[in-house]
């Protein structure tokens, strides 16, 4: 297995509503869309967004436009208004969430590579 | 130019062309001014106003009762009415934030300066309904604490409703070629048109959600043109310095293309669709807005031409009962400061010369609520989740940001990091500071009946 960062899947935005931030995370071919079910859950989205996201993380999913929706609560430094944040509405998020490491079928990863996309190194794998 | 507007017309059945000019206070002007010229457009929407922008405008109104409304509004309709009236195009806008009568007597001098009359300027007016929440203050819950509305410290300056388009609708029949409104649904601006122009029941939740669902891809503007999509690479976007703002093409069954002008640069395609339409909703089966509740699940979004992309599959329920209200409250002063080092060991300087702030500030008895350290150039925006650097930087950006209750100590922050010249670590650039007061902005839920809307109609001969 290889593991690619998300960028070479899926694309994404950022919006905000108070304190609480979504990502909406679209895969480019909708045979991407199970290897992003897969690996971008709730659970390893709090771990990869640690000291960000201080509440709950719902997901929500759009097979149609394979696409999920990540509603981020607490992820706004008290909200938008009140932050202290470069970023208070959390905008730049969506370029956080394709930092993600994601492991891709040998398949798919031949595919990537054939566009000439990258596996990430192994040094910042492990 | 047209005759004058037919009030009770029966429902069209040509496609209605709405363009999108706008999608906050200070978005570019000629834009939305080539889409009224070139676009064939039945309407021309503004939206203008973030959460935040109505309780900024209802602060510039207390300073001065004629001000309050879009700073950019004689701009943009000195450069844009000449071709509405030409075209027949009606415009729709929250330019009129917290002061759409005084927005209303700007654009009647505009359009006698420009000789343009006779038209017809409607100002809506009932979404302010500061005085119903203080009143209710022990009763209404905000939506973020869950507590009263009257258990918030600071000063309630504002609180204005999100009406929908139902008022609007009223003022188009009134006959208005310009409809100025202070706080709305986003998307509403954009559904009274289809609403007024199709028949459109305001309970068939079905037609209502389509129209809601093409709504909300241009309520963004430009963000579904080719705006805030571009990563050279993986999505390119032709001319980005030149974007056509987005239009709807509208059929009365509710069927939606949206599409821009040709020779106009940016892109619209599924991707940036998508993007749009997932971009700040929660639960997409459930997007809420004051006339109805929309489902996004069953959208399908289709490449039909170049730039041109067709969205089917929108639904709606029954719209909410409540209307949600913002509500702006001053709660203090946020102090910052930047200082940058460069160089080698520019990130041992920078370090220190954190610490020295933070003992200074301890030393001083600087009161702040939290105090924010950002390294910019390596975790800015991102903290602990940054990816880790490969070496070492050049340079480094230290920014200090902190919230306090008194201004004085808000300066203090600045002053400490100031100082730093001459009494911290050696070599840096010379520090910028800068303070500013906390407008924070809470929400809660309030019965249509507290909402009494009023529309006033100017006409200019």
């Amino acid at each position: 297995m290889k593991t690619f960062y998300l960028r070479e899947l899926a694309h994404a935005r950022a919006g905000d509503k108070g304190d609480t931030n979504n990502i909406g995370v679209i895969a480019y071919e909708a045979h991407y869309y199970p290897l992003i079910l897969r690996s971008i859950t709730p659970e390893r989205v709090h771990e990869h967004f640690r000291g960000i996201v201080k509440g709950r993380i719902t997901r929500y999913e759009l097979p149609r436009v394979h696409a999920i929706n990540l509603v981020m609560e607490g992820a706004l430094g008290g909200g938008v208004t009140r932050s202290l944040s470069l970023d208070p509405h959390g905008k730049s998020y969506s370029a956080l969430i394709l930092t993600m490491p994601v492991e891709v079928t040998e398949d798919i990863a031949a595919e990537l590579m054939l566009k000439g996309r990258q596996p990430i190194a192994r040094k910042i794998e492990e | 130019m047209r005759s004058p507007r037919k009030e009770q017309s029966p429902p069209r059945t040509r496609t209605l062309r709405i363009g999108a000019g706008a999608s906050y206070a200070g978005d570019r002007v000629e834009p939305a001014t080539e889409l009224a010229a070139r676009g064939k457009l039945d309407y021309l929407v503004y939206e203008t106003l973030a959460e935040r922008t109505i309780a900024l405008a209802q602060l510039e109104r207390r300073k001065n009762p004629q001000a309050g409304y879009n700073e950019l509004l004689a701009d943009r309709f000195y450069s844009v009415l000449p071709h509405c009236k030409n075209n027949g195009t009606r415009v729709v806008t929250n330019m009129g934030a917290a002061n759409p009568t005084g927005a209303a007597k700007r654009s009647a001098q505009i359009i006698r300066d420009l000789q343009l009359g006779p038209m017809k300027v409607a100002a809506v007016l009932g979404d302010d309904v500061l005085q119903y929440c203080l009143d209710n203050a022990d009763r209404l819950k905000l939506m973020e604490t869950g507590k009263p509305l009257s258990s918030l410290e600071g000063q309630i300056v504002s609180a204005n409703a999100y009406l929908g388009a139902d008022v609007i609708v009223a003022a188009l029949r009134k006959g208005a070629d310009i409809v100025l409104t202070g706080r709305g649904g986003d998307c509403s601006l954009f559904l009274a048109p289809m609403i007024h122009e199709f028949g459109w029941k305001q309970d068939d939740w079905d037609i209502l959600g389509k129209g809601q669902t093409g709504a909300d891809m241009v309520e963004c503007g430009a963000n579904v043109s080719g705006g805030f999509f571009a990563d050279p690479g993986y999505k390119d976007v032709p001319e980005l310095w030149n974007l056509g703002y987005p239009l709807l093409e509208v059929e009365r069954d509710g069927a939606i293309v949206v599409s821009k002008l040709p020779g106009t640069g940016g892109v619209i395609n599924r991707a940036i669709c998508a993007e749009q339409m997932i971009y700040e909703i929660h639960d997409p089966a459930n997007y809420i807005t004051p006339d109805v509740v929309v489902d996004f699940t069953q959208v399908e979004l289709e490449e039909i031409g170049p730039d041109r992309v067709r969205i089917s599959g929108g639904r709606g329920k029954p719209r909410p009962v409540e209307l949600k209200v913002s509500v702006g409250v001053l709660e203090g002063w946020i102090g910052e400061a930047e200082i940058i080092y460069a160089g080698l060991g520019c990130l041992e300087r920078a370090r220190l010369a954190e610490k020295v702030v933070r003992e200074r500030l301890k030393i001083g008895g600087v009161n702040l609520q939290e105090l924010r350290i950002d390294y910019i150039g390596m975790n800015a925006l991102h903290g602990e989740a940054s990816l880790p650097p490969k070496e070492p930087p050049y340079e480094v950006c230290l920014r200090f940001a902190g919230r306090a209750l008194e201004k004085r100590d808000a300066v203090r922050l600045g002053n400490e990091v100031e100082t730093l010249v001459g009494k911290g670590p050696a070599s840096s650039s010379i520090p910028r500071k800068h303070v500013r007061e906390v407008l924070a902005i809470y929400s809660c839920l309030i019965p249509r009946a507290a909402i009494k809307p009023r529309i006033i109609v100017t006409e200019v001969a």
